[in-house]
């Protein structure tokens, strides 16, 4: 049992599940990631680079993971705004890689050292494009650790760039935590096929194609460019439509297995408290409270936002009277709440962008508005 | 459930108290602990606050509702933070630097000033505060707190951290001493 904090667990357990390379600009809050990384990757024989800009921190990273070695980054809003350029790129040429984005408050340089949950859009539709996107949140320092080994996992098996997305309480918090003993790892799916059989971009098989790292005997071509199944760029129509919906397609297919949710007590709920990050906490300390209280209160804690949990949200709204969105923002993943329920059931909103969390008071006071106070329990 | 908060400027070292605190409660005592922080964006100076919930259950939600205790290193701190203490909470403020204190229950005890003058150390203020605050309210076991200490501070900055905490040992026995003897007094009288 150790006390550790949020961006303390990320960092760790980025090495433990192999990352052996990082490079990143400092920026509060995410700054002790790159500390410890700068720290702890040399000696475990891995590299840390610190970068001119974030621009050329992804653009560092994109190029260390295709040669094959497990790669990330971690920065906050103003530098995960300079990422999206590169962010499309990694999408679009399909790398693996882990971008952290701790979130402080924002437009622009905004809060430094205060948390938010306002680029929960952004990961989803930062960069330009049709292109998919998973992002994690964490809500404990034990949820930074397992979710970072999960986002790395997750980058490897579907070669797309992950974004995990903490919030500055959860980053710099710090708590008791038992790091789990062993974990799962996952690594790249490498060629086995002859050099001159060997197509980097082929779905014909499989959704997700090998990735043969960069000098060892397998020759093909990197580009933004929409390409064909060799990399290279392409302006038939059936090649580029192809193209372009196979990056959809494998998240698609596999969205059962990317989308995680933490939830209890919805059987019976009249209202559903759905939350992430930080406002997980409150969420669950407000649901608890009115639960002792007799409200028939369930709970959601959407520890995978993008894709978002669209049956989850569905069945919810069959049976609740309403669900209950606290978010440290104007109101952005309530959006797809709205767009999941179409109006069955009622949406409200709890939204907080003063640099302070949401309390459970502020949940407590308006979920026992909404729900009918049963029996004492 | 006890909810504690230290706050003054950026750089006297609040954070670095917490941390002690806390890493003491959590790895050498054993206890469910969350430790957040707030300060702002300068290096120096602005208001700092590093607060600690030690309990025996788990904690759920992060943030204290109302503070138990409140070690204040600065008047500003004081006036803004002495709202957030509950009733039958204590306020330890650094006489130094704070003249006016508005809640019933407190102790005034100059930190910086036996940093300084005791241990030729202003930078050490924060750790002599820790020391009489565990005095005076236990908290944690002192060999935890010991344990803490060494774990969090450079090898080369142990030894005088260590003076400050017996400073602040005794810092705080004095200040329940004579708070007891004006207690006596007042019976008297």
């Amino acid at each position: 049992m150790v006390l550790m904090q949020g961006n303390e667990a990320i960092a760790r357990a980025a090495l433990d599940a192999g990352v052996r390379f990082f490079a990143g600009y400092p920026i509060t809050p995410s700054t002790e990631i790159a500390e410890m990384m700068s720290v702890e990757l040399p000696k475990v024989g891995g590299k840390f680079l610190q970068m001119e800009d974030e621009i050329a921190s992804l653009a560092a990273v994109i190029g260390a993971s295709l040669t094959g070695v497990k790669a990330m980054t971690a920065t906050s809003g103003p530098g995960f705004s300079l990422m999206q350029e590169n962010l499309g790129y990694a999408y679009m040429t399909e790398v693996p890689c882990l971008i952290v984005n701790v979130m402080r408050g924002g437009p622009s340089t905004g809060l430094p050292t205060h948390p938010s949950q306002g680029d929960v859009m952004q990961a989803r539709w930062g960069t330009h494009g049709d292109h998919p996107a998973i992002a994690l949140v964490p809500s404990s320092v034990l949820d930074c650790y397992r979710l970072t080994v999960r986002a790395l996992n997750l980058a490897e098996r579907f070669r797309t760039p992950v974004i995990l997305l903490p919030d500055e309480v959860v980053a710099h918090m710090r708590e008791d935590v038992t790091l789990p003993e062993k974990i799962d790892v996952c690594d790249r799916e490498l060629p086995t096929v002859p050099y001159e059989w060997y197509y980097p971009y082929d779905d014909s098989t499989t959704d997700v194609g090998p990735l043969a790292p960069v000098g060892t005997g397998f020759r093909f071509h990197v580009t933004g460019l929409t390409h064909d199944r060799a990399g290279f760029a392409t302006t038939v129509p059936a090649e580029i439509d192809r193209a372009v919906r196979n990056l959809k397609r494998k998240m698609d297919r596999f969205r059962r297995e990317i989308i995680q949710v933490e939830h209890w007590n919805l059987s019976d709920a009249e209202v559903v408290v759905a939350a992430y990050g930080i406002c997980a906490r409150s969420a669950e300390a407000a649901v608890r409270e009115a639960r002792d209280r007799g409200y028939l209160v369930g709970y959601i804690n959407l520890k995978t936002v993008w894709p978002f949990c669209f049956r989850l949200i569905q069945r919810v709204a069959e049976t609740a009277r309403a669900i209950v969105v606290p978010e440290m923002n104007l109101g952005q993943l309530v959006r797809e709440f709205d767009r999941a329920v179409c109006g069955k059931t009622q949406v409200v909103p709890i939204n907080r962008v003063d640099g302070e969390a949401i309390t459970p008071r502020q949940i407590v006071d308006v979920v026992t508005e909404l729900a009918r106070p049963g029996e004492e329990s | 459930m006890v909810a504690v908060r230290f706050a003054g400027y950026g750089g006297q070292g609040l954070l670095t108290a917490g941390l002690i605190l806390a890493d003491a409660a959590a790895v050498y005592d054993r206890k469910k602990v969350i430790q957040t922080q707030s300060y702002g964006a300068e290096a120096r100076g602005g208001v700092s606050r590093s607060d600690v919930i030690i309990s025996d259950e788990d904690i759920v939600f992060p943030k204290p509702d109302r503070l138990d205790l409140l070690v204040a290193m600065n008047q500003l701190s004081v006036d803004k933070y002495t709202s957030a203490l509950a009733e039958g909470g204590t306020l330890i403020a650094d006489a130094t630097f704070v003249t006016t204190v508005t809640f019933p229950d407190y102790y005034l005890i100059p930190f910086t000033q036996l940093a300084r003058e005791k241990l030729q150390r202003e930078i050490v203020a924060n750790v002599v505060a820790l020391g009489a605050l565990i005095e005076l309210q236990g908290l944690v076991s002192k060999e935890a707190l010991a344990q803490a200490l060494a774990q969090r501070i450079p090898p080369a900055a142990l030894n005088v951290n260590r003076e400050a905490l017996e400073v602040g040992f005794e810092a705080g026995r004095e200040a329940a001493t004579a708070r007891a003897k004006a207690v006596q007094d007042y019976d008297i009288v």
